[in-house]
């Protein structure tokens, strides 16, 4: 089983990793890094989305996932990292034939449309099959060892993260008795131990912070467990003092445009970026005060492309301590995971 | 820069009544749908109501409000005109559905059914149902004549424009008459409907599901039907009324591929269902002000560097270089929009330094969006 120092030190090592955050603030690429970083040599790591948005092929320059794993990249360090696009109808059917060995009868539910019926009706039902679909994946054993040393989902974002983790707690309320129930009520117990972590990804600017903030509070009441915050696209840039003269001066000397427009330009444009930096600081520290770790991606100013994802793996790994291995224990599920096979 | 949507004329349009506000999470829509329904109140004199569905807390304080709720309230500032700002509450909007179209006792035993309950509030999905609801009810008032509406923050921007259909086909759906067919007493009527297979179909469904939520679901429908069957034709009816030129649809995106891809797929379904698409928001783009390129900039900034690595003139130069290089990569972005959309009017927002905190920001915000010849 893969350790990370920067996971909790007490009880087991998280291996359901949940990437959310506000649209917008890059958790995909967030969540395809934290994949890369954690497929350390000989791990094995299942990079997951479940939205249809087919968000995470384009990162790593491959074709559309399709429902079943397939290799998607090498990990930093020799690692593999497996992508898979969960679809809730493909995932109601292999539940029924794993369950009911249905057969034709999986057929028989298609023309009447119950697919329809568990998309439509209960949006909830579908969020019920995609979180037993993950979970099937932490646990699943394959020649006497876990087939996956980590699963880490590209979630919903923050304002329906609570709602998607915590289905199983209502659908187990609901469903008082049956296979659903039963089976709901084991998922939500895996996503409220500390199995799972869920990371909060966001940009420094009020709106995501403020997000995140009363995300953190509502994971933290419902009982979920928070792991870390990833500050994303953080900009850098120069914060010593420069006056227009010395700026004209330089320019000057460089056979550089040294007219006071593009003087004035320049210095706007430094002054602001100054002023974001100063800002970045009262949003990290605001974070830091939920008491999680956090940790920084720089923004890539080309957008990120396969090369730069690899940097933002190599700054998470970096960032968050490094991985420390411990042997493998082959065939050794946690406790609250084998009751799904 | 691309700049080619007259805001000002769109809302100033007198046959337009309804804005609606799309695109996917985090690019901007609710800003945006206050900040133009707020112009339309102050410069072009409208009775504006703006129907939010998450807005960030400081957003809802940047209309003057510490909370909306389902209920439009003006807005103290516009002098000209008016604008009321609200926020959707779908559970208490699925609520005055149900008790609209059905008796108090009636009402009471749909409340009551647990199924309800995560149906109106828990399930997601719900949302968009209640936000072509909402403006219904808003148009039927005909208090406003201009109703800006941003859109919920769906997996998808089509969502918002499937929801309705999704709805009709489930409550026409085979399945629901099954489920209501199957509630004790009516077995017989059900097989003789469907014949053996649906004894299949209903076996695996009690065995999944349980029997109790099976039941909760029949009964949920039957007693939902009347006021299902009526909040159908309105949604429907909202639906159709989206498709005259009365409403105009925009659509919001960042210079992201993501963002851009759900613009592009949303553009094209609004063209193929006959939707009033006007134009495209391109919002939080990276600010440029000096014009040297890049390149020239850290070639610069290498040599200064050479003489004092810690030359300030040239962190200025290469901070330049850092914004030219992303307002760059945005614009091949954004440009594949106009490529496979060309006949869609945009307008390109860069990012101003200060997020949009009061009447002030939006104002700014709205003025950056009509600013023709776009200097940044």
């Amino acid at each position: 089983m893969i350790r990370l120092r920067w996971m909790s030190a007490t009880g087991p090592v998280p291996r359901l990793h949940v990437v959310t955050g506000k649209g917008g603030t890059g958790k995909t690429t967030a969540a395809a890094a934290l994949a890369l970083a954690l497929a350390g040599t000989g791990r094995r790591v299942l990079l997951a989305e479940i939205e249809g948005r087919q968000g995470i092929a384009p990162l790593f320059d491959a074709a559309p996932l399709p429902y079943a794993e397939r290799h998607l990249a090498a990990g930093l360090d020799g690692g593999e990292v497996f992508g898979q696009a969960v679809d809730a109808d493909e995932a109601l059917l292999d539940y029924l034939t794993m369950f009911y060995r249905l057969g034709s009868a999986g057929r028989v539910l298609r023309r009447f449309g119950a697919i329809d019926f568990a998309t439509t009706i209960a949006p909830g039902l579908r969020d019920i099959l995609l979180t037993g679909k993950l979970k099937e994946a932490v646990s699943r054993t394959e020649s006497g060892r876990m087939a996956y040393d980590a699963v880490v989902l590209d979630g919903p974002p923050t304002g329906r993260i609570v709602k998607f983790l915590n289905v199983t707690v209502e659908s187990g309320r609901l469903a008082k008795t049956g296979p659903i129930g039963r089976h709901s009520r084991s998922v939500a117990r895996l996503l409220h131990s500390s199995l799972t972590a869920v990371h909060l990804v966001t940009t420094p600017a009020a709106m995501p912070v403020q997000e995140t903030i009363d995300a953190h509070d509502e994971l933290e009441a419902a009982d979920l467990p928070v792991g870390h915050v990833i500050l994303n696209k953080v900009v850098g840039s120069g914060t010593v003092d420069v006056t227009a003269e010395q700026l004209r001066d330089g320019l000057a000397r460089s056979g550089l445009p040294a007219d006071e427009d593009a003087v004035a330009a320049l210095l706007a444009e430094y002054r602001t970026g100054q002023d974001e930096i100063a800002a970045i600081d009262a949003h990290r520290d605001r974070l830091e005060r939920l008491g999680r770790p956090v940790d920084e991606l720089a923004l890539l100013p080309e957008g990120v492309d396969l090369s730069g994802l690899y940097d933002l793996a190599r700054t998470l790994r970096r960032s968050t301590g490094g991985l420390r291995r411990s042997p493998l224990r082959p065939g050794a599920a946690p406790e609250g995971v084998r009751d799904a096979q | 820069m691309r700049s080619d949507l007259d805001v000002d004329r769109l809302l100033a349009d007198d046959g337009k009544h309804v804005i609606a506000c799309c695109g996917s999470g985090g690019v901007g829509k609710t800003t945006t749908a206050a900040a133009l329904a707020l112009r339309a109140a102050e410069r072009h004199g409208r009775r504006t109501v703006v129907l939010t569905i998450d807005p960030a807390r400081r957003l809802a304080q940047s209309l003057g409000m510490e909370a909306l709720d389902n209920t439009p309230r003006p807005v103290e500032g516009p002098e000209a005109g008016s604008l009321d700002a609200m926020m959707l509450d779908m559970k208490r909007t699925f609520d005055d559905v149900v008790a609209s179209h059905t008796t108090p006792e009636r009402a009471a035993e749909i409340f009551a059914n647990p199924f309800y309950e995560a149906v109106s509030s828990t399930f997601s999905g719900t949302q968009e149902y209640m936000a072509m609801e909402k403006l219904g009810q808003l148009r039927e008032t005909g208090r406003w004549d201009l109703i800006v509406l941003d859109t919920p923050p769906s997996r998808s921007a089509l969502d918002f424009l499937d929801a309705p259909a999704r709805l009709a086909r489930f409550l026409d759906g085979r399945v629901i008459r099954l489920l209501s067919a199957s509630t004790p007493g009516s077995r017989r009527s059900m097989l003789s409907v469907m014949g053996a297979s649906a004894a299949v179909f209903t076996r695996v469904f009690n065995k999944i599901l349980g029997g109790h939520l099976l039941t909760d679901v029949a009964e949920f429908t039957a007693s939902l039907e009347d006021t299902f069957g009526g909040f159908r034709r309105r949604a429907e009816a909202t639906f159709r009324a989206l498709q005259d030129d009365q409403t105009s649809f925009l659509v919001v995106a960042t210079p992201e591929p993501a963002a851009i891809n759900e613009a592009m797929y949303f553009s094209r379904r609004l063209t193929e269902e006959r939707m009033p698409l006007d134009g495209m928001v391109l919002n939080q783009l990276t600010p440029v002000r000096a014009s040297m390129s890049a390149e020239r900039c850290l070639g610069a900034a290498a040599s200064l560097e050479e003489g004092d690595p810690d030359s300030p003139v040239a962190a200025v130069l290469r901070t330049h270089a850092d914004l030219a290089r992303r307002r760059a990569a945005e614009e091949r972005v954004a440009a594949r929009y106009g490529a496979a959309c060309p006949e869609i009017p945009q307008v390109w927002l860069p990012k101003a330094g200060a997020e949009v905190v009061d009447l002030a920001g939006l104002r700014a915000f709205a003025g950056r969006a009509v600013r023709r010849d776009g200097e940044d």
